[in-house]
């Protein structure tokens, strides 16, 4: 029998919502990729229900199966019953983690992945010499989760660190113009450390509208990578911590410009973390009820594209970040998109579909991953589109990456980058 | 049990990478979308007619059951392996072969997902118009052995009606080709059509020759509502006896637009009982012509509102409706049993009236929507396991709605087939003379009982 207190007793009820009427076959990620029932949502869900009955254990086939999910929610949305699949694999894999410990956990990561290219391996070893490489990046970042090293990384592409990370730049309170919106800036850690442009942009654009602008030096990493390893105890000490500093704040917004940090403060931390406390819920519900994406801010206090102008002319074509796309914000950056002088927005096929990263996901099943993204790349080249434009930059580091190997000079940019490169100067 | 050597040889056939024994594998290959469950012993992942005819060579030698498997999304438990053994998945083999504009035929493999083919036929103005609820997931094979239907069946038919000729593994292992692509062919034994709907146990089809059909030039999506269920399924028959044949006439009645409405507010008028969603293609002229004249002949049966979409957005707002039928069903009981029976199309408001007497009886919500066009309704009785009674009370409750269906010159079943799921109930249908035939066929095909056993007719 699987153990009391079991993370997956949390997700009971919503284990018996699933019928197997087969429909995630058709829009989850990981099934095109691997072709396999395991990979499946509605497998995962039977699988969860049998550890559940103790029919089987957290053995590797438990783990190698709950690790090929990207985590993107598209099984979710069109699901006829609505099951929480990703709520179901985040259980799953905390019991993993659990019942196996996390050293063990990865050294299963090292089974499932032995057949698999040297390239892969490399993630692992990332993890054992990751502290010489990320000298600057604090043990609990995601980074060092999504990072394998580069020196091992075959063809892959992969950005560089930033020479200086962003939140050393900028003082933590940037003063407005009176009657304007006291905003706290939730950089990210891919804002921080290597897509530093990003976080410059958000700035900008921030202070354009006259926000008071504090970016607390004390933030963490949201903590969403390590949920995709079903790290718990680590994404709640970070959920807890992220909380007091953004409270400290007392902004009106808490804005982020990375779909997946905005994912884990909205849905991620009052999921996992609040459950157990009733005051702790609260007080991240009230965070959750804050925190907002910057496209979106930005149309909420009526930036107007049209306003700014200057630059070049781009064709432009949109990738919708899962984190975003579940949380139901498409058309927002459309529409700043749109209205932006020069830009001429192209629409890709499947913009809606998932890049392929999936945090760990990525790092554990490269070839999969790349396999997804490789329809992602065909449709974005399809556009001729001078750019591709997004709103994460963990989909950046994918799109580039994909788009790098095919030889592709098509430019990945995030929506505020674009959007800030019209009203400097 | 199957003996490790046999596992051996099916790993070497196939692959290692093919070939599965995981617990987890196992596990996932052994459910469908009627909820039950058997493991098998092992799994396989064929590529071509070549392997799958080595497998069952081999099963004839060393007895052993094989359970062909598309999608897996199947309500009767077609591919389940019950008692064990392998089962057999075609997805592998997923290429649409060729699609040709001169003859309007296409040949693809089984594993093909439904949808894919459409999108793909539709680039070159083609038409492929069966479209089980299932598309965007089942497979052609899956749609051929079970004979998948779907709600453009009220003009075009339904999945054998589209096939011309096939590539069947036969149970003894035998590849042969029945039918071909000619329109018209005579010689021999139709074994193209006894396979279509045979359920995987007359063999394993490896290739689908398909006809297919110009792309209709427009469509017009009306929504009709109704102050009775009785209106509604009058106006059913009216409009087919009116001459007009609509391309889709889908039912919903009151209990299920109560479910709907609760969860998604589709503000439809409170006077309505039923919804018929209509809907014509062609020539736009002649579709223009069609919605005026099945207004007409509807209006004086009751009914209390007509929306005609103006154009592709508001028509898929209309198809909306039924689209949330299925999500909102769970509102009323946990647990549904979902029967697909049909009549002729002039008996469907007798066939209604005759459930509402059933559900009375039994005191349990049964919910019909469906193709009511071609006769075909869904009928879903609503129970919740967990109470004690509830689950005999229900199986009390289908064995009376298929009695008043087959009572009107009806059938069990439109498209869902027997499998596990209705094989109790097949005498009710079926004389043992019949049930004799077909076993006797079953017999020649497959000496050994090998593929898909213990399917279709009772033991």
């Amino acid at each position: 029998m699987t153990k009391k207190n079991s993370p997956l007793e949390r997700v009971e009820k919503e284990l018996k919502k699933c019928v197997k009427c087969g429909a995630c076959r058709a829009n989850c990620p990981a099934f095109s990729a691997f072709q396999r029932e395991p990979a499946v949502a509605r497998g995962k869900v039977a699988l969860a229900q049998h550890i559940m009955k103790g029919d089987i254990t957290l053995d590797d086939g438990s783990y190698a199966a709950m690790s090929k999910c990207l985590l993107c929610g598209s099984c979710v949305e069109k699901c006829p019953n609505v099951v929480p699949t990703d709520e179901i694999v985040v259980a799953a894999r905390e019991a993993l983690a659990q019942q196996r410990g996390l050293t063990t956990f990865h050294q299963a990561v090292g089974r499932v992945v032995a057949n698999r290219s040297l390239m892969n391996l490399g993630a692992l070893a990332a993890r054992i010499l990751g502290p010489l490489f990320f000298r600057k990046v604090p043990a609990t970042s995601g980074l060092r989760l999504r990072f394998p090293l580069p020196f091992l990384g075959g063809t892959r592409h992969i950005p560089q660190l930033a020479k200086k990370p962003f939140l050393k730049r900028h003082p933590e309170e940037i003063p407005g113009k009176p009657g304007q919106p006291r905003v706290a800036f939730f950089v990210g850690c891919m804002s921080n450390f290597v897509y530093t442009e990003i976080g410059e942009a958000t700035l900008a654009l921030l202070q354009h509208m006259g926000c008071t602008v504090v970016i607390p030096k004390l933030q963490n990493c949201c903590g969403l990578p390590a949920m995709s390893g079903g790290d718990i105890n680590t994404v709640r000490e970070l959920a807890e911590k992220n909380l007091a500093v953004l409270e400290a704040c007392r902004a009106d917004y808490v804005v982020t410009s990375c779909a997946t940090c905005g994912g884990a403060l909205h849905r991620l931390y009052p999921l996992v973390v609040g459950k157990r406390n009733p005051e702790l819920a609260e007080r991240l519900k009230a965070l959750a009820d804050k925190c907002i994406d910057t496209a979106v801010l930005l149309q909420k206090l009526g930036f107007n594209p049209e306003e700014t102008g200057g630059g070049e002319n781009l064709k432009v074509t949109y990738h919708d970040p899962c984190h975003l796309r579940t949380a139901g914000i498409t058309k927002e950056p459309r529409r700043l998109l749109t209205a932006t002088p020069g830009v001429q927005l192209v629409e890709m096929e499947g913009a809606d579909k998932c890049c392929g990263l999936g945090g760990t996901f990525n790092v554990y099943h490269y070839d999969s991953s790349m396999k997804i993204n490789a329809g992602k790349t065909a449709a974005i080249q399809a556009t001729g589109a001078d750019a591709v434009a997004t709103g994460c930059p963990g989909c950046m580091m994918q799109l580039s990456d994909g788009l790098k190997q095919a030889g592709d000079k098509t430019k990945v940019i995030h929506t505020v980058q674009l959007l800030a490169s019209k009203i400097r100067r | 049990m199957l003996k490790p050597q046999v596992m051996e040889q099916l790993k070497k056939i196939v692959g290692a990478e093919n070939f599965a024994t995981g617990a987890q594998e196992l596990i996932c290959y052994g459910y469908d979308a009627t909820q039950m469950e058997f493991l098998p012993d092992c799994v396989v992942h064929p590529a071509d007619a070549n392997e799958v005819s080595q497998i069952l060579k081999l099963a004839n030698v060393e007895k052993f059951p094989v359970f062909p498997r598309g999608a897996g999304s199947g309500f009767t438990g077609g591919a389940l392996p019950k008692g064990g053994g392998v089962v057999l998945v075609t997805t592998r083999m997923n290429k649409i072969l060729r699609i040709d504009t001169d003859n309007l035929v296409a040949e693809v493999e089984p594993g093909v997902v439904t949808e894919q083919f459409q999108i793909e036929v539709e680039k070159l103005g083609l038409f492929y118009p069966p479209d089980p609820a299932s598309l965007k997931f089942s497979t052609l094979g899956g749609n051929v052995a079970e004979c998948a239907g779907g709600p453009r069946a009220v003009k075009y038919g339904v999945t054998k009606d589209f096939v011309m000729g096939l590539e069947v593994v036969v149970p003894t292992g035998e590849i042969i080709r029945t039918g071909g692509e000619t329109v018209k062919g005579v010689v021999g034994y139709d074994l193209t059509k006894l396979l279509c709907g045979s359920e995987g146990t007359l063999g394993i089809i490896t290739k689908i020759i398909f006809k297919l059909l110009p792309y209709p030039a427009a469509k017009k999506t009306m929504l009709t509502v109704f102050d009775s269920i009785d209106g509604a399924a009058q106006a059913v028959s009216t409009i087919i006896k009116g001459k007009i044949i609509p391309t889709t006439l889908e039912f919903m009645d009151h209990a299920t637009l109560t479910c709907v409405d609760r969860r998604f507010n589709l503000g439809l008028p409170a006077e309505g009982r039923a919804v018929l969603l209509i809907e014509v293609d062609g020539d736009p002229d002649l579709i223009e012509k069609q919605a005026g004249a099945i207004h007409d002949l509807i209006q004086p049966l009751g009914l209390v509102q007509f929306r005609v979409a103006k154009n592709a957005a508001e028509s898929e707002e209309l198809w909306r409706v039924r689209r949330l039928v299925s999500p909102s069903l769970r509102d009323v009981n946990p647990d549904k049993f979902n029967e697909d029976i049909v009549v002729p199309r002039s008996k469907v408001p007798d066939v209604i009236r005759k459930i509402e007497v059933i559900q009375q009886r039994y005191d349990i919500p049964i919910v019909n929507f469906g193709h009511a066009g071609d006769g075909n309704i869904h009928v879903n009785i609503m129970i919740d396991k967990s109470q004690a009674g509830q689950e005999e009370k229900a199986h009390q409750a289908i064995k009376e709605v298929f009695q008043a269906a087959l009572d009107l010159g009806g059938t069990m079943s439109g498209e869902h087939g027997v499998g596990l799921a209705k094989q109790p109930y097949i005498p009710l249908e079926l004389s043992a003379e019949q049930i004799g035939v077909m076993q006797g066929i079953k017999r020649a095909l497959d000496p050994n009982n090998i593929l898909n056993p213990g399917k279709m007719f009772p033991a």
